[in-house]
């Protein structure tokens, strides 16, 4: 199947290209920080985490997102779904790879990678985000590889992989748990010691990812054949709209803890975010574009009249992209070392260079999308399911609009 | 026999794995090892050490001390944030920050106290550590295994005193290659280092070299001992440790 | 019977099976031209931690056990199998008597093409520049 990424159009190859080039760029900025050492990053003694870290777990988020997808097929029986689900799962395997890949590019000695195997610590959760995320990478290369082969012979999935898919969804709720759990057992710092955490991860995750998830099929849709059947769209943007007031409400529990409670360990990190402290406002500004930009994305995406105009929804999904990675990607990380066990600030902001390796991993990530979701298009195009109709509908969606309905030729589940 | 290449191929896996297995499993047959621990060490329970903060309170005296651990070391001096330090001084306010108050004794605060690793007894830095490369030792020492560590810096976010410094760089640039001790290795990029109690010391029969320059400011023993030095004094004196709040159970105690 | 695309298939197979051979005839011209290195040898001491057959084909795998023994286990004594004691220290046992790396570890480690990366961290006794 894999011989279908090597045929396109010359967009296609253009921006594999394009890709590649990015690769390269960032991937020379990785070879000098192999030469180097990390100093080539903006951490510190202090802030000893930063960018890779960050992105790793938003990552995360965005692996555990097709879950959102798969869920409601397979549990519940929700048809719409069906041709969607290979998507997710190969997002999915693009989001493990890439954290994967952060996690490679941010330890001290990458040579010595398989002491996490060699030396197994299980009272470690650093080894079980490894083991979890490698798991569910192999479990949705598995099931998705399985199921789009089996859709493309035209034959039912095979029975003994129901086992898998269901193990699949409970595993995608694990990893960002214990993602979470690196943060949350640490007793020296506060912003990160609190049992909502991994819960507060769950739901960014199910609506940034989704979210991610869309923006791309978006552009799936221009590029391709390819439709979104419109109630399979309308559910998962439902589903943001419900994760983001979660996720800003599970906010809205940290922030009325802190400051109720007045405990200094609780409310200094928060300060710090939103007021600065001691002198140090750098991320005053983005933690408030973050509340900002959460608050449009909610309103847009509660109102039905605005979630249902197609025109205005990438533009929400950006919005809520953009405050989700502000909180997760640098507030988390920033407002967890700061303040620091002694009580003072570190500022930290990354580095050119640690900038490029991390366009580079992105671009991995987006090249291992390109080739996946190519794969899956073509055969969705063999196979005429859910495909762009002269009216504008999907081929799923049933309408009943002037021009001609094709049979869905879906096999049976 | 029908099958008869399915069971082949069952029987062949399993005989692959049998072989895969058998040479672990004769090889743990026993054989005593021919490592054992020094004649000369000295021997604890549990190592704790004891800072007297009315005898070394100035920066001058505690950087001197510094100077010592970080020689003998080959700590390297680096005057940026991404620094190495094993043994340092500090102000009260960033010392014991959950023990703060705003009528607090001027003398007091007008002190610089020395930080190091307090060598928990509940480390929750070992708790973290992916590869086992920092453990607790059955004497109490918390200790750093070089060639082990990957670098993840996960014992760095989960220390609750600041203890742990990284190597971003080689070390090696800022260290006068001239004057290393040549009896001790340095380190190199990309591994977690800290105090490390002076284990190597402690194996020769010899207290940690800040202890032994301190002219008795500083109480180093066992404090399973009842009567050993370290128990004498915190029967006399009144002390306290670093946040105790997170429960690591430091076993550096300070005497204000 | 004529092969198909006979020619360049010939002519491919020519390549390949002479690149595939060409390191070992390399191998044969250069082994020729090979001497052992000359190690320089301690000059006081002539019993190594254990024979030299011994060291030769396992002093890897005794590093790596002396390095967990001291650091993992705090046992710095290792009894040889002579029953002679030692103490475990690369820079302080080992190099006290070969004591120019230069000269002795590199000679062999070069001609074999290995680099260990004890030295990243171990101070060779003749120094740093």
């Amino acid at each position: 199947m894999l011989e279908l990424a090597l045929k396109g159009s010359k967009r296609y190859f253009a921006w594999v290209a394009f890709l590649l080039v990015l690769i390269g760029i960032g991937g020379l900025a990785y070879l000098d920080q192999l030469m180097v050492g990390l100093k080539t990053t903006g951490m510190s003694r202090d802030v000893s985490w930063g960018f890779y870290i960050s992105q790793l777990t938003y990552l995360v988020g965005l692996a555990a997102s097709g879950v959102m997808i798969v869920l409601p097929n397979y549990f519940h029986g929700y048809k719409a779904n069906k041709h969607m689900v290979i998507f997710g799962e190969f997002m999915a395997i693009a989001a493990c790879i890439m954290c994967l890949l952060f996690v490679v590019v941010d330890i001290g000695q990458p040579s010595r990678m398989m002491n996490l195997f060699l030396h197994p610590s299980p009272n470690s959760v650093l080894f079980w985000d490894a083991m979890v995320i490698n798991g569910y990478l192999f479990l949705n290369l598995f099931v998705g590889w399985t199921c789009l082969t089996a859709d493309r012979a035209r034959l039912p999935h095979p029975k003994w992989l129901k086992p898998f898919i269901y193990i699949s969804i409970i595993w995608a709720f694990s990893i960002h748990t214990v993602t979470a759990f690196l943060y949350q057992g640490l007793p020296g710092r506060h912003y990160w010691l609190t049992a909502i955490l991994a819960a507060r991860f769950l739901a960014s995750a199910f609506c940034a990812g989704p979210a991610i998830l869309t923006l791309v099929m978006l552009v799936v849709e221009r590029v391709t054949t390819f439709k979104i059947p419109r109630n399979a769209l309308k559910t998962l943007v439902k589903i943001i709209a419900y994760a983001m007031c979660v996720n800003m409400f599970f906010f809205a529990l940290e922030v009325f803890t802190a400051f109720y409670s007045n405990m200094p360990g609780h409310t200094h990190p928060l300060v710090y975010l939103f007021a600065g402290v001691h002198g140090h406002h750098e991320l005053v500004g983005l933690m408030w574009t973050f509340i900002g930009f959460a608050a449009i994305s909610i309103t847009m995406l509660v109102t039905p009249k605005l979630r249902n105009n197609m025109k205005l929804l990438p533009w929400t999904l950006v919005i809520l992209v953009i405050a989700t990675w502000l909180d997760k990607g640098l507030g988390l990380l920033i407002g967890g070392f700061n303040p620091t066990p002694f009580n003072t600030i570190t500022p930290y902001w990354p580095t050119g260079k640690e900038l490029l390796v991390s366009m580079m991993i992105y671009a991995i990530g987006a090249l291992i999308v390109t080739v996946l979701f190519k794969v899956a298009t073509d055969v969705k195009k063999e196979m005429g399911h859910s495909q762009k109709l002269p009216c504008g509908c999907s081929t799923e969606d049933g309408c009943d609009c002037a021009a001609a309905e094709e049979a869905e030729a879906a096999p049976a589940e | 026999m029908k099958n008869n290449r399915r069971n082949f191929i069952k029987l062949a896996g399993i005989a692959a794995a049998g072989l895969a297995v058998a040479p672990k499993a004769m090889a743990s047959g026993g054989g005593h090892s021919p490592a054992s621990v020094n004649k000369d060490a000295i021997h604890a329970k549990h190592w704790g050490m004891v800072i007297d903060t009315t005898k070394l309170n100035t920066e001058e005296a505690i950087a001197k001390l510094a100077k010592v651990c970080h020689s003998i070391h080959n700590v390297p001096t680096i005057p940026n944030n991404q620094d190495v330090k094993w043994l340092w001084a500090d102000s009260y306010a960033h010392t014991f920050p959950e023990q703060e108050n705003p009528h607090l004794a001027e003398e007091v605060h007008q002190r610089a106290y020395p930080l190091l690793c307090n060598h928990c007894e509940e480390p929750s830095c070992v708790r973290v550590c992916p590869t086992k490369a920092t453990f607790k030792r059955a004497d109490g020492i918390v200790a750093m295994d070089y060639h082990r560590c990957i670098g993840c810096r996960y014992c760095m976010a989960a220390c609750p005193f600041g203890s742990r410094s990284f190597n971003w760089g080689e070390p090696r640039e800022y260290l006068d290659l001239a004057k290393l001790n040549p009896e001790f290795p340095t380190r190199m990029r990309g591994v977690v280092e800290k105090c490390n109690f002076c284990v190597e010391r402690l194996a020769v029969g010899k207290l940690p070299a800040c202890v032994e320059a301190s002219e008795g400011a500083i109480v180093f023993g066992d404090l399973t001992d009842p009567d050993s030095d370290v128990r004498k004094v915190l029967r006399e004196r009144f002390t306290i440790r670093r946040k105790p709040t997170v429960g690591t159970e430091p076993s550096v105690y300070y005497i204000i | 019977m004529k092969m198909h695309y006979g020619f360049p298939i010939i002519i491919g197979l020519v390549i390949f099976i002479g690149a595939l051979c060409a390191p070992f005839a390399m191998g044969t011209i250069v082994t020729k031209k090979y001497e052992e290195p000359k190690l320089v040898l301690p000059k006081g001491e002539k019993e190594c931690i254990e024979s030299k057959e011994y060291m030769r084909t396992n002093h890897m795998q005794l590093l790596n056990e002396w390095r967990d023994w001291a650091l993992r286990d705090g046992e710095r004594t290792y009894t040889n199998h002579a029953g002679k004691e030692f103490k475990i220290s690369l820079q302080n046992t080992c190099m006290k008597c070969h004591n120019n790396k230069a000269d002795f570890c590199d000679k062999c480690h070069t001609d074999a093409g290995v680099s260990p990366y004890c030295w990243d961290c171990h101070t060779q006794p003749e120094g740093l520049k």
